[in-house]
């Protein structure tokens, strides 16, 4: 990528209730077993802060703190969540500033309910990139992939809440 | 599970069911058939292939994907057409879920929406074929990184 991207939009159709997805985005032993995986621990009120805690399978590979971690700016369950977020995984993201992360969860009448990931990076390069998917291999091993960004988390999402069963191994 | 469908439900809705060219809505009147209703209100692969099978869709496409967010002026600007062809094509993305517009003020500005082209990648590249692919892939960069002689 030549220029980075200011606000990120992702959205993907899930044959699912809100408050299935509702859960999926904010329950632990859902956000476990889809894309980064992680455990979420959010305390949902305005101004209540949220973070993703390491799985032992993190634990295992060295990562012992938290994953990621903001504040939650609104809350309206299962419509609509507004929060900060920032990954912690490294130095060089921590530097940048926390981006704004936007849930916006509709029900259609015949397709399901439609998810809307709005994710503002402004002035945070390194955590746009790794959102936009930039940084995925594809032939990378479990474990060895900086993964697709959200369009890879999404599309994992909708096969979890679908299927059962998630995409990456 | 909490919000799934019943076993054996498939992602992909049989193409049998899916008509791009004809309306069986209309011609059928109202059908409760959900899988009819479902084919044409959300983005199928259908929609995707089909918009994807255009040269100045797949540049608008490439605009968005260099730059995000942007107007239907300044796509217009960088498109040899004018503003009604561009207007059209992005339709046709946006029908597809490719695109998403958003309101700013007073402007709309269009993103490009990767999801259905990942679903495209998960579904056909990943099952049968992501290692030959890239591998030709990388022998495709790698003869179009030679000098011609």
């Amino acid at each position: 990528m030549t220029e980075t991207k200011t606000v990120q939009v992702n959205r993907v159709y899930i044959k699912a209730t809100p408050q299935a997805i509702w859960d999926a985005i904010t329950k632990p032993e859902w956000t476990q077993k889809y894309g980064y995986s992680g455990l979420a621990e959010f305390d949902l009120k305005t101004g209540g802060k949220h973070r993703t805690k390491p799985t032992q399978e993190f634990i295992d590979a060295g990562f012992t703190s938290d994953l990621l971690d903001g504040e939650v700016l609104e809350s309206d369950p299962p419509r609509k969540l507004v929060i900060t977020w920032k990954l912690l995984m490294d130095p060089n993201l921590i530097a940048e500033p926390y981006t704004t992360l936007t849930y916006d969860i509709e029900e259609t009448k015949t397709a399901g309910t439609r998810l809307t990931v709005t994710h503002d990076v402004t002035g945070a390069p390194g955590h746009a990139a790794l959102v936009s998917g930039a940084m995925e291999n594809v032939d990378a091993g479990p474990g060895e992939n900086a993964g697709g960004g959200w369009a890879w988390v999404l599309s994992d999402l909708k096969s979890v809440l679908e299927t059962g069963k998630n995409i990456v191994g | 599970m909490p919000g799934s469908p019943s076993p054996g439900t498939s992602r992909v809705p049989p193409n049998s069911l899916i008509s791009t060219n004809t309306t069986p809505w209309r011609e059928h009147g109202l059908t409760r058939d959900l899988l009819v209703t479902y084919s044409r209100r959300v983005p199928d692969d259908d929609l995707v292939f089909k918009a994807l099978a255009d040269p100045t869709r797949r540049g608008l496409l490439d605009r968005l994907f260099e730059h995000d967010g942007r107007t239907l002026t300044e796509l217009e600007s960088e498109v040899d057409m004018t503003r009604f062809g561009v207007m059209k094509h992005l339709k046709l993305l946006e029908e597809a879920g490719l695109v998403i517009t958003r309101k700013e003020g007073r402007e709309k500005l269009h993103f490009l929406n990767p999801v259905p082209i990942r679903e495209i990648h998960d579904r056909w590249i990943d099952k049968y074929t992501e290692r030959h692919v890239s591998a030709l892939m990388e022998l495709k960069s790698d003869l179009e990184r030679e000098p011609p002689k």
